[in-house]
């Protein structure tokens, strides 16, 4: 590898059991090994971390904002799809 | 097309939805984000100088793990801030050269030379209060990265001015000597922290420009009046006197009047000729030089890994 360039890594951080790993940042560092440690002190200083995901950020890839709509309008007239759609009786308003 | 696209970006900001690293943007707001959030890093990367300087002489052990603590969220914010920078578009790398190289500025409060252990408390007190009062805007600024990365920053930063404060009660509520140790500090750290805020807002020709992309959302003075507010009554509270015989509480108004303040002085710490500007940026040159062997060692540490682990993958095959 280029001794000069670490490469970029996006960082997931799973602050506790039970709930999911949410982006923080990115940082650089030379392997992934690496970039769990330097994860674990930039991100969680304050105890937020009970686990950490690091991924290359060049493995990510991410939907065209430019293409926003076009992606999304599958779901645009399925309303249906909705609870509050459903018009029931007061007896059955907790459903 | 151009047109089209700009209407919907200014509608969308208007909206106050967040712009994210792919979307479209102006190029003058790509361009005045990378060098405002570029030197927001440089100002935490060298702001961790003059308080690391105490470090080895922290009066109590206690005392000088909170001041390592601060120090380190110091770097971090740095960190947080170069990650956000980033996403628009540029290398780190060259970033920080131009930090090194004099072409990027960073806040001219940190070309102030720390003398003893009061100027610590100061510090935390009045700059990191100064700061605090800046950043907690920018977490609603329009460009996503850069307004996360402040929420993240003002968590931390609350405790920084607590640390600041409380140094400066013990000393004030110390002996004589020490009360006048905290005067002197809060003497020579009081003006530049008003000039934190930037120049007045007449004489202030890039606010306009960032106030309507959201990206400011209050005015150089506006922040400077609401610190001066806060923070006359803690002075009181401290027992020490803020240095201008012209600072008066204003009834009518409802705010704090306050004496003229040196721009001159401002202007040239600005451009390069403060007490301690040549001394932070060689210091940051040479922790890059002499830091060049662990990124060295750090990428030969991953080859050779790397390739360890290929060994053994191929022989357990």
């Amino acid at each position: 590898m280029d001794k000069k360039h670490w490469p970029l890594w996006e960082i997931f951080i799973r602050s506790r059991q039970g709930l999911s790993h949410r982006h923080v940042g990115s940082l650089h560092a030379a392997d992934a090994e690496m970039a769990v440690e330097n994860a674990r002190d930039v991100y969680t200083r304050r105890q937020e971390g009970a686990s950490i995901w690091v991924v290359p950020a060049s493995a990510i890839t991410a939907s065209s904002p430019d293409e926003k709509e076009v992606l999304f309008d599958p779901a645009d007239d399925k309303v249906y799809r909705h609870p509050t759609f459903y018009d029931l009786p007061d007896e059955v308003k907790n459903m | 097309m151009e047109m089209d696209l700009l209407q919907r970006f200014e509608a969308y900001v208007a909206e106050e939805k967040k712009i994210e690293p792919k979307d479209w943007m102006p190029d003058a707001y790509r361009k005045t984000l990378i060098r405002q959030i570029s030197q927001h890093a440089h100002s935490e990367i060298v702001g961790m100088l003059p308080e690391g300087n105490w470090i080895s002489r922290a009066p109590s052990l206690k005392r000088k793990a909170i001041l390592m603590a601060k120090v380190q969220d110091e770097a971090g914010h740095g960190l947080y801030l170069y990650s956000a920078c980033e996403t628009l578009g540029v290398q780190r790398d060259d970033t920080i050269e131009d930090l090194h190289s004099g072409k990027a500025k960073y806040s001219s409060i940190f070309n102030y030379p720390t003398l003893n252990w009061a100027d610590i408390g100061a510090i935390g007190w009045l700059v990191d209060g100064a700061a605090i009062m800046n950043q907690v805007p920018l977490c609603k600024c329009s460009y996503g990265p850069y307004a996360r990365a402040m929420v993240r920053v003002c968590k931390e930063e609350s405790f920084h001015q607590r640390q600041g404060f409380q140094i400066m009660m013990t000393m004030a509520a110390g002996t004589a000597e020490q009360k006048a140790m905290a005067q002197d500090a809060l003497n020579r750290w009081w003006w530049p922290s008003i000039m934190m805020f930037g120049p007045p807002d007449d004489n202030s020709p890039n606010s306009a420009q960032s106030m309507a992309w959201n990206i400011k959302r209050f005015s150089n003075d506006e922040l400077r009046q609401k610190f001066i507010d806060l923070t006359v009554p803690q002075a009181d509270l401290l027992g020490l006197t803020i240095p201008d015989p012209e600072l008066k509480w204003n009834e009518e108004t409802g705010h704090y009047e306050h004496g003229p303040i040196d721009w001159d002085e401002f202007n040239r710490v600005i451009a390069g000729h403060g007490p301690c500007n040549k001394e932070r940026l060689d210091a940051r040159r040479k922790a890059w030089d002499d830091g060049a062997w662990v990124r060295e060692a750090a990428a030969a540490h991953a080859e050779k890994r790397a390739s360890r682990n290929t060994e053994s993958n191929t022989a357990a095959a």
